[in-house]
């Protein structure tokens, strides 16, 4: 009797253990992959360098787009507002693509996100000579996997100094 | 190189009899036509001149094994094993026992024989219909030496003709972009090869990005893009001399170039300000024309054979589409309404046809449909392949396909591979790197 109560004990102990680990581990893939991708586009910071303390150096897409998200915005804001305070830096926007495409619609798409990224920092006030655009199609991603996550990764904008 | 190409002779000798054996090329490689390729018979001393000159131990034997390699790579021809032939290669080249060669199930017979004359390499093979006991054509053929692997393709290309009704395409070039290094930081050099893989060169040395090489129809010029100094233009190369030029002087990017079917034009398309448009650039008087104009991507395009239409793809509906128009930009008709995306369209040399790369539900396809848009048929679902480019006569396609990565992004390559028309005879083109973007050529000889 006692011997079975403390066995049931176990067992039920057991039970939430299996239970409780079984949740952990969902919820952290969920988060893993909620905290890096937002739809598809990546929100990570994995790849992400900075120009400057606050400015990081690159904006995320969604596969086949080419429209700035919410985060991008903020993103570009931030390198408008350094290169207002740095006025001799140029700076070269590099678009890719990941490599689920066509390699000549990559590079026109690449190039169609470089700009996109170059018109925003326009209208905040960077003029246009000082962006120069290039575009890499997919023929430089800075994630060799073949999954959602690293293609996310790879469908960006990146801004270098040129100079 | 080249102008050895042109200086080889052709003698015709006059055939008497005509076709029995018919091959059916429609219907792919069910049953490959059995055929004997006897080795060209060759005398001791051109044998010791051809050994001297270009190292080969036996020339007649180093012929017929590519005329056996090409027939039975084209997936139509069954060259049967020599171990079982019974009659030596220089009798069977002056009158075959048929008995002989019907034994072992030969349906055509290919002998032939090799001679060293006056520093030249003379050769002359003869094709046989087996069961009608009857020659079918007798070719005789005189060039440099050097020529050796050369003349292995055209007499290919003549067997194929006799037999199947069309041109064949072994005596051709690839031009393709050979690949090394990580995923990330790929070198990339353009390289031109043999059709079967032999000959291997490359034109570059790796020190820019280069892509998408296209062959001129109608002369040794490839027109590609590279990233010169950091500014992607589209290059015209001249294989003979190695001359390069920038195609142009637009202030953007210029890619996805192919020249027209006269040879005289490169189609391709221009980026600016996140637009892509098409056009055309003249090479004689330099006059380029703007052919299509509109806000999305418009890329990829691709001549019909006479050059009144051209097929590109554009994403104007939302989403990669193929289209075609007229080659002055009007009467733009989408065509492709499948599912999913549709890229990289190229007309077939024949006319009635435009290959594709198809991408559906995380599947990558080359297939074919007809021009108006109509009979899709997908030849080979993969991971990923793209950019189908036609053999001269328009029965197979060459295409490129990269592997899926582990999850440490390892094991990535990148291979030629070639199907026909029909969906069968999907093949591996062996070359000493990673490989993409091929291009195939026109016949050299013709």
């Amino acid at each position: 009797m006692i011997l079975s109560k403390i066995f049931r004990n176990t067992l039920l102990v057991l039970t939430a253990c299996l239970v409780l680990s079984a949740c952990a581990t969902k919820k952290e893939i969920a988060t893993d992959i909620k905290g890096s991708m937002q739809g598809d586009v990546y929100t990570g910071t994995d790849t992400v360098e900075y120009l400057a303390e606050g400015v990081p150096d690159r904006v995320f897409f969604a596969t086949n787009e080419s429209i700035l998200t919410t985060a991008s915005r903020e993103t570009l804001r931030a390198q408008a507002a350094w290169l207002r305070k740095n006025s001799g830096i140029n700076v070269v926007l590099e678009g890719h693509a990941d490599e689920r495409g066509t390699r000549e619609y990559n590079l026109a798409l690449g190039e169609r996100r470089a700009n996109a990224a170059k018109d925003y920092l326009m209208t905040y006030g960077i003029s246009s000579d000082r962006i120069t655009v290039l575009s890499y199609g997919k023929e430089r991603p800075v994630d060799s996997g073949s999954n959602p996550l690293s293609w996310s990764k790879n469908r960006r904008s990146v801004t270098v100094k040129a100079n | 190189m080249i102008k050895k190409i042109i200086t080889l002779i052709l003698i015709l000798i006059p055939i008497k009899s005509f076709a029995l054996i018919e091959v059916d090329i429609t219907r792919g490689n069910l049953n490959p036509l059995p055929v004997a390729v006897s080795p060209l018979s060759i005398d001791e001393k051109s044998r010791k001149s051809f050994e001297k000159a270009l190292n080969k131990k036996n020339i007649g034997e180093e012929i017929s094994s590519i005329v056996e390699n090409n027939l039975s790579t084209s997936g139509l021809f069954n060259p049967l094993s020599k171990e079982a032939f019974l009659q030596a290669p220089d009798i069977a080249n002056l009158k075959p026992r048929f008995e002989d060669w019907n034994l072992i199930k030969a349906q055509a017979l290919i002998t032939g024989k090799v001679n060293y004359v006056d520093d030249k390499l003379r050769v002359e093979f003869r094709l046989w219909d087996v069961l009608a006991a009857k020659e079918m054509m007798a070719l005789a053929f005189t060039t440099v030496p050097s020529n050796w692997r050369r003349v292995g393709h055209i007499i290919s290309d003549k067997v194929y003709e006799r037999l199947t009704g069309e041109k064949g395409y072994f005596d051709t070039r690839i031009i393709y972009v050979a690949e090394e290094g990580p995923k990330t930081q790929r070198i990339k050099k353009l390289a031109i090869m043999d059709q079967d893989g032999f000959n291997n060169k490359f034109l570059t040395l790796g020190n820019e990005l280069v892509l998408t090489p296209r062959f001129n129809p109608t002369s040794q010029m490839v027109t590609y893009l590279s990233y010169f100094k950091n500014l992607p233009r589209v290059y015209l190369l001249d294989i003979e001399t190695g001359t390069q030029e920038v195609v142009g002087d637009f202030p953007g990017m210029t890619f996805a170039p192919r020249f027209s079917p006269d040879g005289k034009k490169i189609i391709m398309s221009f980026a600016k300000d996140g637009k892509s448009d098409i056009y055309t650039m003249d090479l004689e008087n330099r006059i380029v024309e703007r052919i299509t104009n509109h806000p999305s991507i418009d890329t990829s395009p691709s001549y019909s054979p006479d050059g009144k239409y051209i097929t590109f793809n554009s994403d104007r509906s939302g989403y990669q589409q193929i289209y075609i128009m007229k080659s002055d930009g009007s009467d733009v008709n989408r065509i492709s309404f499948g599912n999913g995306l549709y890229g990289t369209p190229v007309w077939s040399p024949r006319g009635d046809l435009i290959a594709f790369t198809k991408l559906h539900k995380g599947k990558f396809y080359i297939g074919v449909m007809r021009t108006d848009g109509k009979g899709e048929r997908l030849l080979t679902e993969n991971y990923y392949q793209e950019a189908p480019s036609w053999s001269p006569n328009g029965r197979v396609l060459i295409f490129y396909r990269e592997t899926k990565t582990n999850d440490k992004g390892e094991g990535f390559t990148a291979k030629l591979w070639s199907i026909d028309l029909t969906g069968y005879n999907e093949r591996q083109i062996q070359t000493p790197t990673d490989a993409s973007d091929p291009s195939w050529s026109s016949l050299l000889s013709n």
